[in-house]
């Protein structure tokens, strides 16, 4: 389906209906946004005199904040910031990469084949996404020690692929129902094989809801904080959400810190979902978060 | 964007990350013949730890110039994550050689293992100690941490607001309430938490804990001392609904006369600010006397673990002399001097304050003053228990809802539900012979399944298939069903460590049955799984409806701005939740929320948006349904876009209105789109414990708790119940289970879309 709607139905409303519907839409614009201004208004705050304000307007306008989070070094002066930027960049591409990599010809077997066991497995795999974290990550922390990966960011990736994988699974299984079969079968009877068929047919068909599974495994991976914490020991294999949380100690919230910190961390997300705006809705549909 | 640009992008990304590789990985270090290192950790803010790391430093020149190669790796854990994570890693040998806690956990350490003693100090060492801290540290007959630093609340008083007042009763504070211009306060006071609120109950002679580990906040001088600060409330010479952050920036703008805080408020204040740090005001009581506020003083302290860490390099004796070593010196007159100098420690060791160079530090003086005077907190392992329900109690006083003593009494009661003692020793007889007939039986019926003729033929036409999904099903098994298994496996044992011990379904019957209590009371099981159905359903609602209507408007032909709209309204997708729910939160302060402030300019009354349940919870779902509306938006979207067009041309050419074509095409052809969606959304929601948490923190009075947050407050704030937390895990699957086998569109056999497609 083109996304060229555009052309199709010229609408004959008034002009009346135009406006409401831009207020409308203005009006959910400045719900998005306001919270994320008080952040922003935060972060740029050198002090925050405390009163109760309606507008989120930054006090004594100042860079502060971002100059000690991206400057913060360790007793031994190393340059904290990079080597968490490092660690989360490493940490969310090789989440999303295995992710594709194990739930692609997983979801791709799901979509084309019949094999016995496969609606157990399907059922088993959605089941496995009602049970609450809480339980499993003590057994997780065990099973991550028995393989000598704890503290370490592969040993993350793992962790953080326990939720991508069922998702990317289902995300994928989705696209692939979606594409017709017919084209690979055409592609097969010119003699390629199933796996050709896959390769040079399904695969480039699926691209858009593919990258929006990767965009999701990255960003899960991304923000994460709380399994981080607990997985990781060293501070030089921190990811960017733990050296955040560090400015909220036990007595004490650094919230200029913490916020000049979030937006640092959300910027390449906001990249990442500009730039991938049109697969943003395309992939996710033509996949649908299908169940 | 075109795709030039995108490539361009993409090419800078990857070069900026490659570099970044190249310089880490140059700097990693290899090991030495000879040497020793171990692990040191705290949860020190920015400043503290420089203190900490500099007396490293000169543990580490000191060695070198004896001729020992010693490396200590310091590393600063986040607060949130420390207690849990010392339990986790010391036991299998992740966890550092030496860590700093305060010394109120000592008992709890050493129950479960994970300090080593210390031996007898000298007697030049011990004397360089108050014994009352000293005292505190040992547990039995060991002494099982060295005091560094002494922590206690102290009085901030901004002397330009002061002027030439006497301040020195909290009566003196209470009359400046009227000289003071709106949105100011006599005293800044995190009043509503327990820790900061301890002096006042300590002043009417009230105390927290017996010394049996009872609840002692229960009688009448404890009433009075909550009446009392009932009426600091009331009258505005404390702010209500208080935080540290709130603290602080009242007192750092000018906006507070004095401030109850720590040591740790000193290094955020502007140099131009004039102020002066005192012990605590004293109170009068009602009858006349008068008494002095004792703070809770916290002596944070150095403990040994008592398993070597892995990645330490020497020999377990070397590696233990040298951890014992690094201890003494960091408490010792030395260490405790350049802790004292660099990082504003407020060191315990007598003869370190002799150093001339802390002679003219007065502020840190009067921390030490205020500490030596302050009441050390009581270490019996339930002491950690009385914060949660004496924290409810004082919040409901403070808004109004209770008496002092009803809600005392009532925290008292929650806080032996808290620390009931953990159900008896089940002989596991039963449940072996239940666990093993069901293997039993499922083993004999996939042997009779298998042996059917038309089953072997599906396994062998399935071969192929099985190629491309084994490598998938073991990562899943692996990764994902064995740590749950574990973890449901959990449920049916309590206690912890040594005295972990099997319980049969006896935590289940506990939740069920809200262990005795009232089935029907706030926080019961069943209360609580009403409120998660609401939140769920309204939740669910509002995302879909709100998501559908944007996608229409956005999806009107000619739009103009649609791609500014379409990115403005994803963003909230964008940032990490736990920072804008933090933001939300703040957003609904009574007296400083954006959102009050708001609706005082259409002249509505503040709000105490977290004193009820109804907007209490009403702010949980605003802040769920801006995270969760703008993946309905964009899973809408794109199912719009896959609607033939021909179906409205046809539907305009028989005159349909726009209505009619929005509830005779758009509403079916979406459905099946939207279903799955839908009820993932509705999985998501029911567990969503971010918002529930961060938000409104369960108020009031945890009545507005979802299950999977109850489940986190077992498991890591009701003293580590894990077996109790796994067991609501395991209800909330089996809720969701069975729920979605009758919600279409939810199983695995979903409706599939059709071949339209």
């Amino acid at each position: 389906m083109s996304a060229r709607e555009d052309t199709a139905r010229q609408p004959r409303g008034s002009a009346i209906r135009g406006a409401l519907v831009h207020a409308f839409l203005i009006a959910a614009v400045v719900f998005a946004v306001y919270p994320i201004l008080w952040v922003i208004a935060l972060a740029f705050s050198e002090s925050v005199v405390p009163e109760a304000r309606a507008l989120p307007l930054p006090t004594n306008v100042s860079l502060d904040h971002f100059v000690a989070v991206i400057g913060r070094t360790d007793g031994e002066g190393r340059w904290m910031f990079a080597r968490q930027l490092w660690s989360s960049a490493f940490v969310s591409i090789m989440t999303s990469v295995v992710a594709i990599a194990i739930a692609t010809p997983a979801a791709y077997a799901l979509s084309r084949f019949e094999f016995v066991g496969k609606d157990a497995s399907v059922k088993s795999l959605l089941a496995t996404q009602m049970f609450p974290g809480v339980a499993a990550s003590v057994p997780l922390y065990l099973l991550l020690d028995a393989i000598g990966l704890l503290d370490t960011l592969s040993g993350l990736v793992l962790v953080y692929a326990t939720s991508a994988v069922p998702f990317a699974l289902f995300q994928l299984r989705g696209a692939f129902d979606a594409i017709p079969k017919e084209l690979e079968e055409a592609a097969m009877v010119d003699g390629a094989t199933r796996f050709g068929a896959f390769v040079r047919v399904a695969l480039p068909a699926a691209r858009p809801a593919l990258a929006i599974t990767a965009l999701f495994a990255f960003m899960s991976a991304w923000n994460e904080f709380a399994l981080a914490a607990t997985f990781l020991t060293r501070e030089e294999h921190y990811t960017l959400p733990i050296l955040l949380q560090s400015y909220a100690t036990e007595h004490d919230a650094n919230l200029g810190h913490f916020a000049a910190g979030a937006i640092l961390v959300s910027v390449p997300v906001m990249a990442l979902f500009y730039v991938l705006q049109r697969q943003l809705i395309h992939g996710l549909t033509s996949g649908g978060v299908k169940g | 964007m075109s795709l030039r640009a995108r490539a361009i992008l993409l090419v800078v990304l990857s070069s900026v990350c490659l570099a970044l590789a190249s310089t880490w990985t140059t700097s990693l270090g290899a090991a030495q013949d000879g040497r020793v290192s171990i692990f040191l950790w705290h949860a020190y803010g920015e400043s503290e730890a420089r203190g900490l790391e500099a007396a490293v430093d000169a543990f580490e020149a000191n060695e070198a110039r004896a001729g020992r190669d010693v490396h200590v790796e310091v590393t600063a854990i986040p607060f949130g994550a420390y207690a849990s994570k010392l339990q986790a890693a010391i036991p299998v040998g992740n966890g550092p050689d030496v860590f700093v806690d305060a010394h109120d956990r000592v008992a709890s350490y050493v129950e479960e293992h994970l300090v080593r003693g210390y031996g007898p100090l000298e007697p030049e060492q011990a004397a360089d100690f108050e014994p009352t801290q000293l005292e505190s540290l040992v547990y039995g007959s060991d002494l099982w941490g060295v005091p560094l630093s002494a922590k206690g609340l102290v009085l901030y008083v901004n002397l330009d607001l002061a002027a030439a007042r006497s301040l020195e009763t909290l009566e003196d504070f209470e009359a400046l309430r009227d000289e003071l211009p709106e949105g100011s306060f006599p005293i800044a006071w995190e009043l509503d938490s327990t820790y900061a609120s301890a002096a006042m109950f300590h002043a009417y002679g009230a105390q927290h804990i017996d010394a049996h580990g009872g609840f002692a906040l229960d009688d009448a001088a404890s009433a009075a001392a909550l009446a009392r600060m009932r009426v600091l409330v009331s009258d505005e010479t404390v702010p209500s609904e208080s935080s540290g952050d709130l603290v602080r920036n009242l007192f750092r703008s000018g906006r507070a006369v004095a401030a109850v805080s720590g040591p740790w408020l000193a290094p955020d204040l502007p140099p131009e600010l004039r102020y002066e740090v005192r012990p605590l005001p004293r109170l009068r009581r009602d009858d006349g006397t008068e008494a002095a506020l004792q703070p809770f003083a916290t002596i944070e302290s150095v403990f040994l673990a008592s398993h070597d860490s892995e990645a330490g390099e020497g020999t377990s004796e070397d590696r233990h002399r040298m951890a014992r070593e690094l201890a003494l010196f960091l408490a010792g007159p030395e260490g405790s001097r350049i802790r004292a100098i660099e990082g504003g420690h407020v060191v315990c060791s007598r003869s370190a304050w002799a150093d001339p160079a802390l002679a003219d530090r007065t502020t840190l003086r009067a921390f030490r003053d205020a500490a030596a005077a302050a009441w050390p907190m009581p270490t019996h392992p339930h002491m950690s228990r009385v914060f949660g329900p004496v924290d409810r109690a004082i919040r409901k006083v403070l808004r109004g809802e209770m008496e002092p003593a009803a809600a005392l009494a009532e925290a008292s009661h929650r806080f032996a539900d808290e620390t009931r003692p953990p159900p008896d020793r089940r002989d596991p007889m039963w449940g072996i012979v239940v666990l093993s007939s069901v293997l039993v039986i499922a083993m004999l019926s996939l042997v009779r399944q298998l042996s059917r003729p038309e089953v072997r033929e599906g396994l062998v036409r399935s071969m192929p298939a099985y190629a491309w999904v084994t490598h998938a099903l073991l990562a899943v098994i692996v990764l994902v069903v064995f740590p749950l298994a574990v973890g449901a496996g959990t449920s049916f044992f309590a206690g912890q460590g040594s005295d972990l011990h099997y319980v049969g379904v006896a935590n289940y019957v506990d939740i069920l049955t809200a262990r005795g209590g009232d089935l029907f009371a706030t926080g019961s099981f069943w209360v609580v799984l009403a409120v998660t159905v609401l939140w769920t359903v309204v939740n669910v609602a509002s995302h879909v409806g709100i998501g559908i209507a944007l996608a229409l408007a956005l999806s009107r032909p000619v739009l103009k701005l649609k791609t500014a709209y379409r990115v403005l309204l994803i963003l909230p997708w964008a940032v990490p939740s736990y920072v804008t729910a933090l933001a939300w939160r703040g957003m609904f302060h009574r007296q400083l929320g954006a959102v009050n402030a708001i609706l005082d300019v259409f002249g509505v009354e503040p709000i105490s948006w977290f004193a009820h349940f109804a907007t209490a919870f009403a702010a949980n779902v605003a802040t769920n349904v801006w995270l969760g509306f703008p993946f309905m938006m964009v899973v809408t979207l794109g199912a719009l876009t896959s609607i033939p067009k021909d179906l409205y041309e046809a539907a305009e050419v028989d005159g349909a209105s726009p209505w009619e074509q929005f509830r005779l095409i758009t509403l079916p052809m979406l459905g099946p789109a939207l279903l799955p969606a839908v009820a993932m959304g509705a999985v998501w929601t029911f567990n969503m414990f971010n918002v529930v948490f961060l938000v409104s923190a369960g108020e009031p009075d945890g009545s507005t708790e979802i299950l999977v947050s109850e489940a986190y407050r077992w498991a890591f704030t009701r003293g580590h119940q894990t077996g109790y937390a796994a067991a609501y895990a395991v209800l909330i699957f089996g809720i969701l289970l069975v729920t979605t086998r009758y919600l279409p569109g939810a199983t695995g056999g979903a409706p599939r879309r059709g071949k339209a497609a």
